[in-house]
């Protein structure tokens, strides 16, 4: 490995981007992709702790049928504002535009992304649709779910306009943050980093930023219809005004089928990443991980219909999406074979990013074999709407994407902030997390499964059981990330400086100081290899030299 | 009956609940194994591969492998067409419902349910059907969307305001089972709840003696009249001690204090509430208030009415 960290320079902004100005106005006006990346990651915290809360109340209030400690309309308004909170807020930007922002052109060689002011334009967009939605706490609040189907939604009263609004403008920033990283990714490479010279987390969020780009305008056009229902009384979605409520459902999901996988794709780019560099070993099937990204991405705008099941769509559509839904099953399938085989031969060693990152390899699995109940037309019948969705989708959603994201956080702060943190109570975090998560989520497959609806306030009592189980596991999950949080905020105390390449990884942002500087590179590097050539037991280490120039 | 299907499942009571649970069963145990064959690789590499020493570097670094990804991507492949296929046909025994089916009529609101057997009789939150006939049920919604689910019939389906949509099931087994809506519709969503109650098909036949006397339609409309209303008013045109009710419907008549109604809903309504609140110009105003007529009653009535040409 290089280190650059060894090189002095007298260039004015040859400091650790930290400490290249100081206060508010120096970051909230930076063009520095690392600062807005640093942004991006206490706003997205902040949002999955606000989330975090809202999960926890609910879980609260479920301990028993009928009231506990909230009233139906507050539970209602909890559900929405957790799912909404945690789809808008801090799933869809948490990876691409805290990590992506971060280190994706820290993999390319590349001094920042290619529009700098259009990035720190979408963090600003960002924090006002932030803004906007926390502000429909205070006008009303909104219980329509995250959803927002129609009529209810044109019908109910609450801050709904403002709620849809924000959503509309949160989806710029995420349009902006796509569109940026795609031509960053065409225009910016460092001289020899060909297409496939890049890591997988660049095609992971190669294909994410497309499908930000191509489907974000379809949700923020339907909001807006929403928008002229509710004001001005156009009928588009309310059948009383002679519109059609299926047809909202058909351009939500239109959407929002891609953007699970806006959500799910940038974590498979960290495993994939994290799981080479603690394997010591090149990825299996970098071709067929970076091909089935691309896959997923495209299959994904062709399989919204297997939310409409039961929504009164034609049998013959029902068909259609159902068969196109268990396609996409096999691009997915393809990446965990693909990481499993990873390790074979490998010399794999346990630090906390890969302790969250084999969570996510066992939950991401029951989350991607759960599908398989959903996207079979005669089962789903049975479990649509009910807990089982509710688990499936947190198998995926929670253990997939957002265990991915604390894998990369623990895998990229020591980049990101120069200190290295506890090792032994961040891997006590991901294993608390863990069995957490399983005791509270699984044991909403069996709820699901016999037949407890999801967004239930109140419930039959055969089910007073697995509720109880399921809000012990919450209070095991919230403690785990209590525990993971304290460990990595103690570690800007304990000021034990990190190496530039803790991990011995081998992509491009390792190959610089820990922080890096301002302008990442002294010079641009010349790639003159893959991404995981790892040498092998008995053959000379020195096969890693010459690479960046 | 109400025994749950195994530990996963609840009761199977109707007729397709059995194939539902077979075909989860064969999606369980497939996942099963490919959940073991997945966790128990990177459990067993984990542990084999292991770094021992801190420098210690993998045996061998593999590309890729052509044949394994071609298996790997081929089987499962074919497994999830193999699944899609089951889905489907179990799908179409759940939507297409048999010629036969005794047809209901549904109608959903926030926060109730309301059932009309083909009779038009209606008991408030139950459904109650005969064992070993296949029904049809026809359901829309006055308000938002709903969704009609039985878990122990293993039938769900969306009830849409402005649309029509339909559900199908037949149970073999008298018994009770829970109705709840899974589409969240507001406040009281989890309370929106009814219950289905399967008779043995003599109970059912005997239905309007026993728990199902109050009922709606036209026929309902002309019993009523004959007991109720027939001593003052003819259906043939004469006159007795009120207006007779041939040709009344929709007619425009003048009353005592000189305005004119046309006849319709609200005046029938208000006819039977308060008598003498609209009385027809040259009858006595005699009539009585009938209290013990139900709204499903006098919608009744109304149907009779409109049948009088």
């Amino acid at each position: 490995m290089n280190d650059h960290a060894a090189h002095a320079h007298d260039d004015a902004h040859d400091v650790p981007f930290l400490e290249d100005g100081k206060g508010w106005k120096s970051w909230l006006f930076t063009l520095d992709h690392k600062r807005i990346g640093v942004m991006y990651l206490w706003s997205v915290l902040i949002a999955f702790a606000a989330g975090g809360v809202f999960a926890l109340l609910l879980r609260l209030e479920l301990m028993a049928p009928g009231k506990q400690y909230i009233e139906a309309d507050t539970y209602n308004r909890f559900f929405t504002l957790h799912g909404a909170i945690m789809v808008f807020l801090f799933i869809i930007p948490a990876i691409p535009s805290a990590m992506g922002n971060f280190v994706l052109p820290l993999m390319l060689g590349a001094k920042d992304v290619a529009f700098p002011r259009l990035n720190l334009l979408s963090f600003w967009i960002y924090g006002i649709g932030s803004i906007m939605a926390l502000s429909s706490i205070v006008f009303g609040g909104v219980e329509t779910g995250w959803t927002f189907y129609t009529p209810y939604s044109t019908n109910t009263s609450g801050a709904v306009v403002m709620m849809t609004l924000s959503v509309f403008v949160l989806g710029f920033s995420s349009i902006l943050t796509g569109l940026n990283f795609i031509v960053t990714i065409h225009k910016m490479r460092a001289p020899g980093m060909s297409f496939f010279r890049m890591p997988l987390f660049v095609w992971a969020t190669y294909a994410t930023s497309i499908l930000q780009v191509m489907a974000t305008p379809v949700l923020g056009i339907t909001l807006l219809l929403l928008v002229a229902e509710r004001t001005l009384g156009i009928g588009i979605f309310d059948p009383a005004l002679g519109g059609d409520p299926v047809l909202y459902q058909h351009f939500f999901w239109f959407y929002s089928h891609p953007a699970v996988y806006i959500m799910i794709l940038p974590g498979m780019g960290v495993i994939s990443e994290i799981i080479t560099v603690f394997s010591r070993k090149t990825i299996f099937g970098y071709r067929a991980i970076a091909y089935s990204s691309l896959g997923i991405a495209i299959i994904s705008f062709l399989v919204w219909g297997h939310h409409m099941f039961l929504s009164g769509q034609s049998a013959y559509a029902g068909m259609v999406f159902s068969f196109l839904t268990f396609l996409v099953a096999i691009p997915s399938a393809i990446k965990v074979f693909n990481w499993t085989a990873t390790l074979y031969k490998g010399s794999i060693s346990f630090d906390a990013p890969m302790m969250w990152t084999l969570s996510f390899m066992v939950l991401f699995t029951i989350g991607g074999l759960t599908g398989l109940f959903l996207g079979a037309l005669g089962v789903d019948v049975h479990l649509h709407d009910t807990y089982f969705v509710v688990a499936h989708f947190h198998y995926v959603m929670m253990g997939g994407t957002v265990i991915a994201f604390y894998a990369g956080l623990h895998y990229w702060w020591p980049k990101m902030f120069g200190v290295m943190y506890r090792e032994g109570p961040a891997k006590f975090s991901a294993i608390i997390v863990f069995i957490g998560f399983n005791a509270t989520f699984f044991t909403q497959f069996v709820l699901g499964t016999r037949g407890m609806p999801r967004r239930y306030y109140n419930y039959l009592d055969q089910y007073q059981p697995l509720h109880q189980f399921s809000t012990f596991g919450s209070w095991i999950i919230g403690l785990g990330f209590i525990v993971m949080t304290v460990n990595l905020l103690a570690s800007f105390k304990q000021k034990v400086k990190a190496p530039a390449n803790p991990w011995g990884a081998r992509t491009l942002e390792w190959s610089i100081p820990s922080p890096p500087i301002t302008h990442n590179f002294h010079k641009t590097p010349v790639v003159t290899e893959g991404p995981y050539d790892f040498p092998v037991e008995g053959q000379a280490a020195s096969g890693a030299e010459g690479k960046h120039a | 009956m109400d025994t749950p299907n195994g530990y996963w499942m609840p009761p199977a009571a109707s007729t397709v609940a059995q194939s539902v649970d077979d075909l989860y069963f064969v999606i369980f145990w497939l996942c099963v194994v490919f959940f073991f064959i997945v966790t128990g690789g990177v459990v067993y590499f984990a542990y084999k591969y292991r770094r021992k020493h801190p420098d210690q570097l993998a045996t061998q670094q593999i590309g890729h492998n052509t044949l394994l990804e071609a298996t790997w991507t081929i089987i499962p492949a074919i497994l999830v067409i193999w699944i899609f296929v089951l889905g489907f046909r179990v799908y179409m025994d759940l939507i297409v419902a048999p010629g036969d089916s005794l047809e209901y009529q549904v109608t959903a609101k926030q926060w109730a349910w309301d059932f009309r057997d083909p009779d038009g009789c209606s008991v408030p939150g139950e459904l109650h059907v005969p064992a070993g006939r296949p029904v049809k049920l026809t359901m829309r919604s006055d308000d938002v969307i709903h969704s009609f689910y039985i878990a122990d019939f293993r039938v769900k389906q969306d009830v849409l305001p402005g649309r029509y949509s339909s559900v199908w099931f037949q149970a073999d087994k008298p018994g009770t089972h829970n109705i709840q809506c899974t589409e969240y519709c507001g406040t009281s969503h989890s309370n929106m709840f009814a219950k289905v109650v399967v008779h043995t098909p003599e109970e059912f036949a005997n239905r309007a003696q026993t728990f199902c006397k109050v009922t709606v339609g036209k026929e309902h409309g002309e019993k009523l009249y004959n007991n109720q209303c027939a001593a003052c008013h003819t259906i043939d045109g004469n006159r007795l001690v009120g207006p007779s009710f041939k040709g009344i419907w929709g007619r425009e008549g003048k009353m005592s204090d000189g305005s004119k109604v046309i006849v319709d809903e609200n005046y029938i309504v208000e006819s039977i509430r308060i008598p003498t609140a609209k009385v027809v110009e040259g009858y006595p105003p005699a009539m009585p208030a009938f209290p013990t007529l139900t709204n499903d009653d006098i919608a009744s009535i109304i149907e009779y009415m409109k049948t009088l040409k």
